[in-house]
């Protein structure tokens, strides 16, 4: 198939305009050269429902229509590291995302996926290293080496104390394992992304843009700070460090954003950190449209939402793309609806035209100015908790959970004096709500997980369990690297509520004071 | 300030959604009533208890996981056995139409789904609590 290379009317379109080209320092116009006209972002929807078995088809769905990456999606029970038996798992298994308890469970979800060939991200953070292990021995049953398996682990803890809320242990030791996978995935695994550092739950938290932006950025210099510190040289792991933003409705900021986190990226890897490979410099980065601001009310209106969300991201100059789905506010994607979702994506890729040329907003008056504006906003704050000795120090007084709290608080009251316009919310909102078909999630999945999960530690070896196990508690009790000994225990089919409680018997857990 | 409205807000399962109950919290707080923020992972028990201690007249649970048919009927059960019937209990989320008639049936006094205003939660507790005598 031949791409067009100029508009409808014949007029040819250059790879690139202006004087300063993307691809080159600091890159605030993109990472490549020749950005989507080289190469399309990833078609990557996020994932996951119910038992192994039902994601396992949804994936073969999605890679036969077209779609590009996978991207699991856990239930709350794997990701706060309860095997679905536990009892605080009763009513969770499989509602917001895949349950996985064990090896076996894992080996099902990629059935028939050639783990060579297709990338996989998933997004787990405390049990991370544990799922991570998990699909490094399902590739290797594939017989896919490790130095081929790509993909984006998400890893990233900090985003957890902050937003999202799924930690397990305390700050420290929760960084101690995410470095372990830094260095794991440095020296095995040359494809994967051991971490993609995360803005998108912090916006969805009810941050603003610019919060998103610099405690993302911020995140990310403490987990260079704790790589550095294990021993690893810069250059040695910082190609492989991934972000991850939000794209949501204020269409020029989020171009805006996305612009500045390339450039103040750029600069802190060079003058704070001395990098010297150009790879170390660039700020590769997923996005997803914003969740939090499609609505219930006239549900089909978030197809466009979504739509000018996604076309703020590529015209950002994402790697990669998750369009939401418009049934968002309700459940899960439903089949259709994700269907919708992904040729939004492909309507911005082959339609639109908009990937002629790169960077096609830059030198824009307004863009540029927006850009710098951004920036310095993001760097103020960025400056404020380097002040308070890091983004730990700032987690634990709750510097950044108060200041989320606070924007949301008055985003919603914008809302609610109608200062912000939402469409068929606070206004035009005559129209009768439109009833949508949604996903029902098959509440026999939890009762199938257990069984499976009964049978299998009734088959497996116990003795070696139990073994592992404690070897894993002393690895852990040390300072040595844990991953080797998780894949010992995965291999023993030692299951992820397991392998977390060996963790937690030498760590402890964690309970934050909340900030209103 | 005499007779201010107690209200308990709680997260309860795994769910660490909080913005909604937290933009609730200061909503009700602004609205003069006393407020107390359980914080993340309640179980039904902990939740009841909490409400039992700091003698509530409202509940307000946000669930945002999908665990709200495991996680309701058992709150609604606890506050039966511990006769405690009259605490005004609404809930807030991603709760779908059918499920929402369910609960209701529970006794469950109010669902608001994404997009509710908080004038109209407001005003639906300050004119449903059984004032104390």
């Amino acid at each position: 198939m031949k791409t067009r290379r100029g508009n409808l009317s014949g007029i040819p379109i250059e790879n690139v305009y202006g004087p300063e080209a993307p691809g080159t320092f600091p890159y605030t116009r993109g990472i490549h050269r020749d950005m989507y006209r080289g190469k399309l972002w990833t078609m990557r929807q996020f994932s996951g429902f119910g038992t192994p078995e039902d994601t396992n088809r949804r994936y073969l769905y999605l890679l036969e229509q077209g779609q590009t990456g996978l991207s699991v999606a856990f239930d709350l029970p794997t990701l706060m590291g309860y095997d679905s038996d536990h009892p605080n798992s009763a009513g969770e298994v499989g509602k917001c995302g895949v349950s996985i308890s064990s090896l076996e469970d894992m080996e099902t979800l990629c059935r028939g996926i050639p783990l060579g060939d297709v990338s996989v991200s998933m997004t787990i953070n405390s049990p991370a290293p544990i799922l991570f292990a998990m699909y490094l021995v399902v590739a290797e049953k594939q017989g896919v080496g490790w130095d081929r398996v790509s993909g984006t682990l998400q890893n990233d803890i900090l985003k957890e104390y902050i937003a999202q809320k799924e930690y397990i242990y305390p700050p420290r030791p929760s960084m101690r394992l995410v470095t372990d996978v830094i260095e794991f995935a440095t020296e095995r695994t040359p494809r994967f992304n051991p971490i993609s550092i995360s803005g998108y739950h912090i916006r969805e938290a009810g941050s603003t843009a610019v919060q998103e932006l610099a405690f993302t950025l911020r995140d990310g210099i403490e987990y260079v700070e704790w790589a550095l510190e294990r021993g690893l040289p810069v250059d040695a792991f910082a190609p492989r460090l991934s972000f991850f933003f939000n794209s949501h409705n204020d269409f020029f900021e989020e171009i805006a954003k996305f612009r500045a986190a390339r450039k103040i990226w750029a600069f802190t890897m060079r003058d704070r950190f001395a990098a010297q490979d150009e790879r170390s410099l660039k700020c590769r980065f997923h996005t997803q449209t914003a969740g939090c601001s499609l609505t219930w009310q006239q549900p089909y209106n978030n197809v466009v939402r979504t739509a000018l969300q996604g076309l703020a991201a590529v015209l950002g100059g994402t790697q990669s793309l998750h369009t939401n789905s418009l049934d968002e506010a309700y459940a899960l994607p439903s089949e259709q609806a994700v269907t919708i979702a992904l040729r939004t994506q492909q309507i911005l890729a082959h339609e639109s035209n908009v990937t002629a040329t790169a960077d096609p907003l830059g030198g824009s008056y307004f863009v540029e100015k927006m850009t710098l504006d951004v920036e310095a906003a993001a760097n103020d704050y960025i400056r404020r908790i380097d002040q308070m000795g890091g983004m730990i120090p700032a987690i634990e007084r709750g510097f950044p959970q108060s200041e989320i709290a606070n924007a949301s608080y008055e985003y919603q009251r914008s809302i609610e004096t109608g200062e912000q316009t939402i469409v068929g919310v606070n206004k035009f909102n005559e129209s009768a709500d439109e009833r949508i078909e949604l996903l029902q999630i098959d509440e026999s999945a939890q009762q199938r997980q257990v069984d499976e999960l009964r049978d299998l530690k009734k088959k497996r070896d116990g003795d070696r369990v139990e073994a592992v196990l404690d070897r894993l508690r002393e690895a852990a009790r040390g300072t040595e690297n844990t991953m080797p000994h998780i894949l010992g225990a995965v291999r023993a089919y030692a299951t992820v509520g397991e392998i977390c409680d060996a963790f937690r018997d030498i760590f402890g857990t964690y309970t934050e004071t909340s900030v209103l | 300030m005499e007779n201010r409205i107690r209200v308990l807000v709680a997260k309860p399962g795994l769910d660490g959604h909080d913005r909604g109950a937290k933009v609730i919290a200061r909503a009700l707080r602004d609205a003069g009533m006393e407020v107390i923020y359980t914080g993340l992972r309640q179980t039904p028990e902990m939740i009841v208890n909490a409400a039992l201690q700091e003698d509530v007249q409202a509940i307000g649970l946000s669930i945002l996981s999908g665990a709200h048919n495991a996680i309701v009927p058992r709150v609604m059960e606890l506050l039966r056995e511990k006769r405690m019937t009259d605490v005004l209990v609404i809930v807030g989320g991603t709760i779908p139409d059918q499920d929402a008639e369910k609960l209701k049936a529970l006794g469950v006094a109010a669902i608001y789904q994404p997009g509710a205003s908080l004038e109209e939660i407001i005003g639906f507790i300050r004119s449903s609590v059984k004032q104390p005598a």
